[in-house]
């Protein structure tokens, strides 16, 4: 429990609680990368360099810049989507926080209840070399398996956003 | 004096202050004393190229370029510094303060966080991180949600027209430019810049051994430098400004300082891209001849930089705009296969060792998609000096 | 408490964050944001086991956060790409007036 993961930990807590209670979805989509931003310095914090560089190509250079253009086309001029009013408590609100919370309190309880086993405390060492050596070598399948899936997704979400009726337009 | 000291007089000093400083500051007196010579020296490299720019677009389209202030106009730069820090800051009533506020910001931080990988000369470095590469790019896509929140926030036609054809043009040039890298990695076997452009010293008969003296590496570079351009939003890809259609783009409802910044973050953004094309394929800090070693590591960075910055600017002189479905035509009908094809030409050179076979095969992979796609680009179309009906 | 405690703690906050939102949101948008934020966390989960676990050599815990993220990206796009098809549709985003199956 140092100082740097106490300020990277609420910088995540804040961006991502902000993603989600924002009411212009592109406020939330800005709160998200700064949530995920953090989370990738919390990465590298714990000494996973690839790993939270990666974060930060995916997430803020592609899924949320994929999400603001997403959220672009579909509300056009509309500034505001959810309903303008004051935010109220509805019943449903109600059943969400309190799944969320209670997901939250086992979760909590489960980890906090458990007798502190002795850890590993020397920071490990990783080069991308190790990583790359594990890829080609322990972990091919997975690798082109995940090569094929990119690529599925990639043809499905052009064949998903193309229009269909091309007269039409 | 010897070359030697010459050449790390720069580190030689940072350790000779480093030694007045109790040791308990050491660690973060040595990480102020590598950062603050970077936000100098590229800020002023920023005002030298603005004058430059100007001047030589001047010649290029036969006219003076600005010559009142100082000698044949070099303070200009200063002049227009001035101009803008007393210019009145206007937010349009409607925009949303906040992200209006951070957009320029993030940019010139995303930017100067670039320069932390680039070795500037011999152990000249702000931090060599393992996965080097991989840092550069993800701090190059912060400047795209920048962008993104400049244009936005403005809540203005323009600039969310501007913005949301520079986001695709740089998400669409990042493939390419990223995929254009890889080459390099490949063939030096890191992610590192330092071990990169390590992986290219030495000489054979006076002559570097840089990636851009291969086939696959000239492929890259050449296609490095197009993406590069777009990804800067320079001419002629620079539709995101497109002066004549959206008149600034994203910043056009910023003015006085803010926008100094980005025009700050522009040109820094360039230099990074320059210096990361000269670190994966032009040797980095390395002297171009055997013989002319003896001058400084970090003169050489410069020159080349320099160099870069003139293409640039000959670049923007020259050729005309395209058109949106021709830009992104480019990114993904040629650019993209010739990178992938690029990656493949270098994978045939590591397995061939013959010199005698690997060049003209490697030559032959690189030529003929070339012409192939060129060919299919252009569709039967034949190219011809323009008829004007009206004018003339 | 030791460090790894706080991570697993700051995971589950994340996850829950996720999870509120996914249920409460009613953009179809911030929903796939939501599990998005779900999946985050169990990659810090993996990362922080990796770290104070017995053996960070065999860099699994790694491993498995760069397929996780990979797989997220193209669940990301995939996703996306569904809401824009169903937008052309029904031309709205919000989940509850998304309510008939014919298109």
């Amino acid at each position: 429990m140092t100082l740097i993961f106490l300020i990277l930990a609420a910088i995540t807590i804040v961006g991502t609680a902000a993603a989600m209670s924002f009411r212009n979805p592109i406020h939330c989509i800005l709160g998200l990368t700064v949530g995920l931003v953090g989370l990738a310095m919390l990465f590298l914090h714990l000494g996973a360099q690839f790993v939270g560089f990666t974060q930060i190509i995916v997430y803020v250079g592609a899924v949320a810049i994929l999400a603001v253009f997403a959220i672009m086309m579909t509300q056009g001029g509309r500034r505001l989507t959810e309903t303008a009013t004051k935010p109220q408590i509805t019943p449903s609100l109600l059943v969400g926080g309190t799944v969320a919370g209670a997901v939250f309190a086992v979760l909590g309880w489960a980890m906090l209840g458990r007798p502190s086993t002795a850890i590993h405390s020397v920071q490990p060492v990783v080069s991308v070399n190790q990583i790359g050596q594990l890829l080609m070598h322990n972990y091919v399948l997975p690798l082109e398996i995940m090569a094929v899936l990119l690529t599925a997704a990639l043809i499905g979400a052009v064949i998903l956003a193309m229009p269909q009726e091309r007269g039409k337009r | 004096m010897t070359p030697d000291t010459v050449d790390q007089i720069f580190v030689i000093s940072k350790h000779w202050l480093l030694g007045y400083v109790p040791a308990m500051l050491q660690p973060l007196a040595s990480a102020v004393l590598s950062v603050v010579p970077v936000l100098l020296a590229f800020p002023l490299l920023f005002a030298i190229t603005t004058v430059l720019e100007r001047k030589g677009l001047g010649r290029i389209q036969n006219r003076y370029g600005p010559n009142r202030v100082g000698p044949a106009g070099f303070f200009q730069f200063a002049a227009d510094g001035i101009k803008s820090l007393t210019k009145e800051d206007v937010v349009p009533r409607d925009a949303d303060q906040v992200v209006h506020f951070l957009a320029p910001l993030l940019l010139v931080i995303a930017a100067f966080l670039a320069y932390a990988v680039l070795p500037i000369g011999r152990n000249m470095v702000v931090a060599n991180l393992d996965a080097g590469l991989l840092y550069f790019f993800a701090v190059g896509s912060m400047v795209e949600l920048a962008v993104f929140m400049a244009g936005w926030s403005s809540h203005s036609k323009y600039s969310l027209l501007g913005a949301m054809r520079a986001v695709a043009q740089m998400i669409s040039y990042e493939v390419p430019l990223v995929l254009a890298s890889i080459v390099v990695v490949m063939a030096s076997g890191s992610l590192s810049t330092v071990a990169i452009v390590e992986a290219q010293a030495g000489y054979t008969a006076t002559l570097p051994h840089w990636y851009v003296f291969t086939p696959w590496g000239f492929a890259g570079f050449i296609l490095f430098m197009i993406a590069a351009t777009a990804e800067s939003n320079r001419s002629p890809f620079d539709l995101p400004e497109g002066e004549s259609e959206i008149i600034a783009g994203y910043y056009i409802e910023y003015s006085g300082f803010k926008f100094a910044l980005f025009f700050l973050g522009e040109y820094l953004g360039m230099f990074a891209t320059s210096a990361l094309a000269i670190t994966l394929f032009l040797g980095g800090w390395a002297a171009p001849f055997s013989f002319m070693t003896w001058i400084p590591s970090y003169v050489w960075f410069f020159v080349k930089l320099l160099a870069l910055i003139v293409f640039f600017i000959w670049i923007r002189g020259t050729l005309p705009r395209l058109r949106m479905d021709q830009l992104m035509g480019m990114a993904w009908k040629f650019m993209l296969p010739m990178t992938l094809l690029n990656l493949f030409t270098a994978a045939v050179w590591h397995f061939l060792p013959n010199p005698l076979l690997r060049w003209p095969v490697c030559t032959a992979l690189v030529v003929v998609p070339f012409v192939v796609l060129s060919r299919s680009m252009k569709q039967g179309k034949t190219l011809q000096v323009r008829t004007y009906r009206y004018a003339e | 408490m030791n460090p790894l405690t706080g991570y697993l703690l700051l995971s589950a906050l994340l996850f829950s964050i996720g999870l509120a939102g996914a249920l409460l949101r009613r953009n179809a948008i911030l929903v796939l944001i939501g599990i998005e934020l779900m999946l985050n966390a169990a990659n810090l989960n993996f990362i922080a086991f990796w770290r104070y676990g017995p053996n960070p050599s065999a860099l699994t815990g790694v491993m498995f956060t760069i397929f996780s993220i990979t797989v997220a990206a193209a669940e990301a796009a995939v996703g996306l790409g569904i809401i824009l098809a169903v937008y052309r549709h029904t031309k709205t985003t919000d989940l509850n007036e998304m309510t008939s199956l014919k298109g």
